[in-house]
């Protein structure tokens, strides 16, 4: 656990904003892994431009969670709705259909995750990381994509990456760029999975800030993460799974200072005693 | 000794070996293509078919891959006929050749695609790509990586193979050589220059895959460049180490 020095914005703090409408609606999911019950009747409704922050216990299925929302995994019970979409199924007559590979893959344009292990296309550049979705599958046009992407790299800090490829950068650069090749798409989510939690101390912050940032223009953010530093700096809200369920939900002071959960306070003694 | 220096020089420019060789060029691309595709089709069916597609290229590559090819090419170009099935001799060797090469090439290409890191399809997919998007964008370019080494071996070997279809009377370099053998019996000199054509191919060739592999390495290249100052450190803790 790092404690990162994250300054809460002064301009508008996280309990002053206006949340919109809600965009990520969980009901009751369910996830198995053949007998393993992963999820049990997990609900969790994330209104636009909030950041909820999820931690708790390595299997207490956080990663599992995120994956459903993007549909990487399939749910075994309950709802998902995000960014507008049923995801998964479509509604015919009060029946759930499941969809197709193509009208799942629509969906998952509209949710950007990003990966604890980054995840870039090694084989190709920066820039093409970038534009390789905005332009080969939403037909966009190349020199646009590529003017979009710079944008992008300036962002999140790296303007001079564009030709370089993914092996050629740390491991917080990489994900950096992880984040941008995600907000090409222009998601009206975005999903992180322990962003910070491959990297190496130093690189840590550089991450969190380009977080930060991002939250605080407004972006609908999920984060699996334990950097409490974040938390404060930027969540509305920070949840506890454990064993599949979620067993807290508070404000960060009240999370990290007056938890009701006798699992919060155990699993807040561990992190903290690191 | 009855060894011949004009006939072994009138060989080497011979217009029927140049033919031959010609032959054998292109009779290998052509049929090193075709295997590529059917390896491809074989592997996707096997790695991410239904079962009766599966059964279906395990069978195929089963078949192919237990049976000698000399006795595929003579099945396909003098047996096939009695069911009424009559290819020429180019369209016999080349679907032997590949049919061959497709089922050695499936599981190349199968070990390619599983050595590509699963974190790449759920990145693809997070991005909203579609299963042949994913595919086609992201997942064969990386297997491609390391399916272009034992691809280039089975190049260099299919330039050789070739030479079987002169059993069903394919005119490449090795019919021609024998052709030429029977005319003048100089045996030793022609199968020599034949020999020497063969040995030049796969020369060129092994050139030819040295850079197609390091176009395909480059990304995975050197990692984040070091420091000079890094890099003496680096070594010194090493020398100081001992060997491991
Ligand atoms: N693909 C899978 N197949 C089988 N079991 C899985 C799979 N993915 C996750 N699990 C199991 O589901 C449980 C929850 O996993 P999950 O990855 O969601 O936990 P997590 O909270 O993200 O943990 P961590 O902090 O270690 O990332 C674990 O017991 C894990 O072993
Ligand atoms: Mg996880």
């Amino acid at each position: 656990m790092t404690t990162q020095d994250l300054t809460p914005p002064t301009d508008a703090r996280p309990g002053d904003k206006t949340l919109g409408e809600p965009i990520v609606v969980i009901d009751g999911v369910q996830k198995y892994f053949g007998a393993h019950h992963v999820l049990k009747d997990v609900s969790l409704t994330v209104r636009r431009g909030e950041v909820v922050v999820i931690c708790g216990r390595s299997g207490s299925g956080k990663s599992t969670l995120l994956r459903c929302v993007d549909q990487l995994e399939t749910i075994d019970g309950g709802t998902i709705h995000a960014a507008g979409h049923l995801m998964g199924f479509r509604e015919k007559n009060g029946k759930r259909i499941p969809l197709g590979d193509a009208q799942v893959a629509r969906q998952q344009r509209d949710l950007g995750m990003v990966f604890q292990n980054f995840n870039l296309f090694p084989h190709i550049s920066v820039i093409d990381n970038i534009t390789l979705a905005p332009v080969r599958i939403l037909k966009r046009n190349k020199a646009e994509a590529r003017a979009e992407a710079r944008t992008l790299l300036k962002r999140v800090g790296l303007p001079d990456k564009e030709n370089a490829y993914p092996r050629q950068l740390s491991g917080g650069q990489q994900q950096r760029v992880a984040i941008a090749r995600a907000l090409a798409m222009q998601p009206k989510v975005m999903l992180f999975d322990e962003p910070t939690s491959a990297l190496d101390p130093e690189m840590i912050s550089e991450v969190l800030d380009v977080m930060v940032d991002l939250s605080r223009q407004g972006m609908t953010m999920i984060v699996v993460t334990h950097e409490m530093g974040f938390a404060r700096a930027a969540a509305d809200r920070v949840l506890l799974m454990h064993e599949g369920h979620i067993v807290e939900e508070a404000a960060p002071e009240t999370f990290f200072n007056h938890p009701e959960s006798e699992h919060t306070k155990l699993f807040l003694s561990k992190i903290l005693a690191h | 000794m009855n060894w011949s220096w004009s006939y072994f020089f009138e060989y080497l420019t011979n217009g029927l070996m140049v033919e031959g060789a010609w032959t054998t060029i292109w009779l290998s691309v052509v049929s090193m293509v075709l295997g590529l595709g059917l390896g491809v089709i074989a592997a996707m069916m096997k790695m991410y078919g239904n079962r009766a597609l599966r059964w279906i290229a395990e069978f195929y590559i089963w078949l192919f891959r237990g049976t000698p090819i000399l006795i595929q090419l003579v099945i396909i170009y003098t047996g096939l006929p009695q069911l009424g099935i009559r290819l020429n001799v180019i369209e016999s060797a080349i679907l032997g050749l590949a049919l061959n090469e497709g089922a050695y090439l499936a599981e190349i290409i199968r070990a390619g695609i599983m050595s590509v890191d699963k974190g790449q399809n759920d990145a693809a997919r997070s991005v909203g790509m579609t299963w042949r998007e994913r595919m086609w964008l992201v997942i064969l370019p990386q297997a491609t990586r390391t399916i272009i080494p034992p691809l280039g071996n089975q190049f260099n070997g299919m330039l050789k193979t070739t030479s079987l279809a002169s059993v069903i009377s394919m005119e490449e370099l090795m019919r021609n050589a024998q052709m030429l053998a029977q005319i003048e019996f100089r045996v030793l000199e022609v199968y020599l220059v034949a020999a020497l054509w063969y040995l030049l191919l796969v020369s060129i060739w092994s050139a030819i895959q040295v850079r197609i592999e390091a176009h395909y390495e480059k990304p995975f290249g050197p990692a984040a460049a070091v420091s000079p100052e890094a890099e003496k450190e680096l070594a010194k803790a090493i020398e100081k180490a001992g060997p491991a």
